[in-house]
């Protein structure tokens, strides 16, 4: 029994040291400048898809229910927490403070509206939900897209028309314009600031499903009817899978609009592509598997950039890893051939052969 | 007064009047068999009395409380466990976690002690994991403890899933055919269990079966259904020697 503990925090222990040692191996890169600066602008949005890839795993590999609007969750989170900073931007001078309560107000906005479409979208099952989570997802977006938010000395003003129709008094600040977005985010994220927000993730993720209420979760997932014939309350924990969820995408969201000066909801960013994207990084670590999800969204952010070189071909190469990657983690022969080839288990065979099992 | 008591239960789909004017009452301890050929309605009689479905009409008391038309959640609490005719573990759990999900509703530590692995979590999940491999010892599983429930035998999956439903520390057992698709030494390996659980944890049993043998070698009572109606209640011996139940069961 101790020994089945110790594996368990032995390969979480592995995941959090791969991290740590990828974050100071950029450092010291970083340090001896030898990194080119189109990779340094990728780092913090490696660090949002890092966490946005690992949330979702909790949403597809965990609880088992595919979500395709994850990106409009990492949307709410992105909005309000830029909004919360452009408002306090002159009250909090404190950065790192500003950004901490951005980062509450984002990952709490995400996780409340988590929970608001979860209501209706988890008693669907299967490819429904992830239709409805698809469409909510676009919906999130395109509501953003047509808001306006102003603020002057008579306090703030709203409309989902156009900036004139609020009203403002002359010299009045407009917060959130509408197609525009929200200019001017305080540029509070930096790379370290990222690796932590993906430690945090990892460690939320690792031990909520070691705990009472993953196994839960994961009970739900197996086998519904079972779960509740032993007294587990299948929407409790559906939804609060769900919210925790959308709460850490909300928190990438956070990241992620406080990189940029200028953010924006359009369908590269916040659209289902993103969804899709995050999906593919969550299919290819394999569903359920958080490290796999760590490495699968690093690889597959960086390789665009590192076959640059390769102009035209770049998109061939990144295919084929696609592929080579699928085939890895999931097809049968080669699963069977790494497990046995596998350092432990080789270990394990030499002690069977020698007949102390 | 009886731990089940069940009066004049009824439910019709549709038009199909499934179980009609079910009664039974079962003491504490006793070993009681519920038999009628297929699509009698036997399961649907269990679905009735753990909340999957709610009755048109009747009541059912667990152990002088009124469960009848409460949630599947609110009657596990209120004691009653079951086995499923066609398995239902949780697949990709150990066999340690599969008791220990059985174990949810016993041990408690909210989702914030749970993260943050407070002192609390330590505690009660240490208990967690030492009533989960006492169950399991009971039934032979402790070797098996790591192993994905999806990668047992076939006999060792059924004896998990009694295994997990007695992890509620439930007043009621309901095994919804416990020997389907076992051999003769299996079915011997089960009877013995059964009789042994009853006994060790003082349990109330309710089962469906239809091997004879199994029924004829443990059941103190039994009821037998045909076309959702109770034809014969009573003793054992006396409900199997009855004309009724054999041309029920054979034929005229």
């Amino acid at each position: 029994m101790l020994k089945k503990i110790d594996k368990r925090t032995k390969n979480n222990f592995i995941t959090y040291a791969m991290i740590i040692i990828v974050f100071m191996v950029v450092q010291i890169l970083l340090a001896s400048q030898s990194v080119s600066s189109l990779m340094q602008g990728l780092l913090v949005p490696l660090c949002v898809y890092v966490i946005l890839a690992v949330s979702l795993n909790f949403t597809v590999g965990i609880l088992g229910e595919l979500s395709l609007g994850h990106a409009g969750f990492m949307c709410v989170g992105a909005f309000s927490s830029a909004f919360f900073s452009m408002c306090t931007k002159d009250v909090i001078t404190l950065g790192g403070l500003r950004f901490f309560l951005a980062l509450i107000v984002g990952a709490l906005s995400a996780a409340l509206f988590g929970v608001l479409i979860g209501i209706p979208v988890l008693r669907l099952k299967g490819d429904y939900l992830a239709i409805v989570t698809l469409a909510f997802g676009e919906i999130i977006k395109n509501i953003v897209n047509t808001l306006f938010i102003g603020k002057d000395s008579a306090g703030f003003h709203f409309s989902l028309k156009d900036s004139i129709s609020m009203n403002m008094e002359p010299g009045g600040e407009v917060l959130v314009n509408g197609p525009q977005g929200i200019t001017g985010t305080p540029q509070n994220s930096t790379f370290t600031i990222g690796v932590i927000l993906v430690l945090i993730t990892v460690f939320i993720i690792l031990n909520m499903i070691h705990s009472r209420d993953g196994r839960a979760i994961m009970a739900i997932r197996d086998n519904r009817i079972a779960a509740e014939s032993v007294g587990i309350d299948i929407t409790k924990y559906k939804l609060m899978a769900f919210s925790i969820s959308a709460g850490l995408a909300g928190a990438a969201g956070v990241l992620y609009a406080h990189n940029l000066t200028t953010l924006n909801a359009s369908p590269k960013n916040f659209g289902y592509n993103m969804s899709i994207m995050i999906l593919v990084f969550v299919v290819l670590g394999g569903i359920g598997n958080i490290r796999g999800s760590v490495i699968a969204a690093v690889i597959l952010t960086l390789l665009p950039e590192l076959l640059r070189g390769l102009s035209d071909y770049r998109m061939l190469v990144y295919s084929i890893v696609l592929i080579v990657m699928m085939l890895f983690n999931w097809a049968p022969k080669v699963r069977e051939w790494r497990e046995r080839h596998m350092p432990k288990n080789l270990l394990k065979r030499k002690q069977t052969a020698r007949g102390d099992k | 007064m009886a731990l089940l008591d069940v009066k004049n239960l009824g439910i019709s789909f549709g038009g199909l009047q499934a179980v009609n004017a079910f009664d039974i009452q079962i003491e504490k301890g006793e070993l009681y068999g519920l038999i009628g050929p297929n699509g009698a309605g036997k399961t649907t009689v269990f679905n009735l009395l753990t909340g999957v479905y709610k009755p048109n009409e009747g009541i059912v008391k667990l152990d002088g409380s009124d469960i009848t038309g409460k949630s599947t959640i609110d009657i596990s609490k209120a004691g009653a466990a079951r086995t499923f005719q066609n398995i239902r573990l949780f697949k990709e759990l150990s066999v340690r976690d599969n008791v220990k999900v059985g174990l949810h509703n016993q041990y408690h530590y909210n989702t914030v002690e749970g993260i943050f692995r407070l002192p609390r979590y330590r505690k009660v999940e240490k208990a967690i994991n030492e009533r989960a491999m006492e169950i399991l010892k009971v039934f032979e599983l402790e070797g098996t403890a790591s192993v994905l429930a999806a990668n047992l035998p076939y006999g060792k999956q059924r004896k998990l899933e009694i295994a997990r439903a007695l992890a509620t520390s439930p007043k009621l057992l309901l095994l919804d055919e416990p020997a389907a698709g076992m051999n003769p030494n299996e079915t011997k390996e089960l009877m013995d269990m059964i009789q042994f659980v009853r006994d060790k944890f003082d349990m109330t049993v309710l089962l469906i079966e239809h091997d004879m043998k199994l029924v004829s070698g443990i059941c103190e009572k039994l009821t037998v259904l045909n076309f959702g109606e109770v034809l014969a209640q009573g003793v054992t011996s006396e409900v199997l020697n009855n004309p009724q139940v054999i041309t029920a069961y054979l034929g005229e």
